[in-house]
């Protein structure tokens, strides 16, 4: 064991990797990117539960992590099936583009 | 941790936050989907020096493997072309977003800076036995099993979603 704090490090990376997907879901237009986004802000979730889990040492924390990325499986399958039929109905993937709820 | 270990641990950190950035500010989807596979090559790495090497595996299987693929499937599928770059209220909502984004870094970072975490917990070890006997131990079990049942629906979702519709 080593003097670094590497669980407060660990954090601080889980909170800016956290930040640029907050980011990116501001500033891209395209919805699939915009999904990623997400996606990156779930796996910034996932790190610090695994810090946490480390620090308190307990196995707790990585079972939370084992259902954040089921339900993120479950997620993308769904999302992308939606930006399938989005991209059907209105031939963009433009996020400006999906404004009306029924058409 | 041994010495090794905390250089592969700031290496792989740093490389995480050069993709994810690349991924956010890439126009192109097909580069953005790349950058974040490599994201999440570099998170399974800390995973498994934090002592995690069921979820270093997983997140390689599920994410990089499963997930990833599907998103490049359908970025190809829908033949994604670049951003164009102008909006019209693009300069302010830039603002916005910067803004809001360092009021939530200045946040959490106070919170986790508050928190004042001590020495980790010594002798942890997780190992992939340990975590299989706490999935099926009477806490989660239940959760575990709904699961099944949330990928099934979310599979046949899937299938009603995309289909094209019959006439």
């Amino acid at each position: 064991m080593t003097g670094a704090p590497i669980v407060q490090h660990a954090l601080l990376l889980s909170l800016l990797l956290f930040a640029i997907g907050a980011l990116g879901v501001f500033l891209r237009r395209n919805i699939i990117t915009v999904f990623m986004c997400i996606e990156l802000m779930l796996n910034a979730v996932n790190l610090s539960f695994v810090a946490f889990s480390r620090q308190l040492g307990s196995l707790d924390g990585q079972v939370l992590v084992f259902f954040v990325m089921t339900v993120a499986a479950a997620e993308a399958a769904v999302g992308l099936a939606i930006i399938i039929a989005l991209h059907r109905n209105k031939d963009t993937l433009d996020v400006d583009a999906f404004r009306s709820l029924k058409w | 941790m041994d010495a090794a270990g905390v250089a592969l641990f700031y290496a792989f950190g740093a490389l995480a936050l050069v993709s994810a950035l690349a991924m956010v500010l890439q126009r192109n989807p097909t580069y953005s989907a790349f950058a974040l596979v490599l994201v999440m090559c570099s998170l399974s790495v800390i995973f498994g020096l934090l002592g995690s090497p069921f979820i270093a595996a997983l997140q390689i299987i599920v994410y990089a493997g499963a997930v990833m693929v599907l998103f490049l499937f359908v970025l190809m599928l829908l033949n994604v072309q670049r951003e164009v770059p102008a909006r019209a209220a693009g300069g302010r909502l830039r603002l916005v977003a910067a803004a809001l984004v360092t009021a939530l870094v200045a946040e959490v970072g106070s919170v986790f800076w508050r928190a004042g975490l001590g020495p980790a917990a010594a002798g942890y070890e997780a190992s992939t036995a340990k975590m299989a006997a706490l999935l099926f131990s009477y806490r989660y079990l239940y959760a575990f099993e709904a699961t099944s049942v949330l990928i099934l629906a979310a599979l046949v979702g899937a299938v009603v979603l995309a289909r094209r519709s019959a006439q």
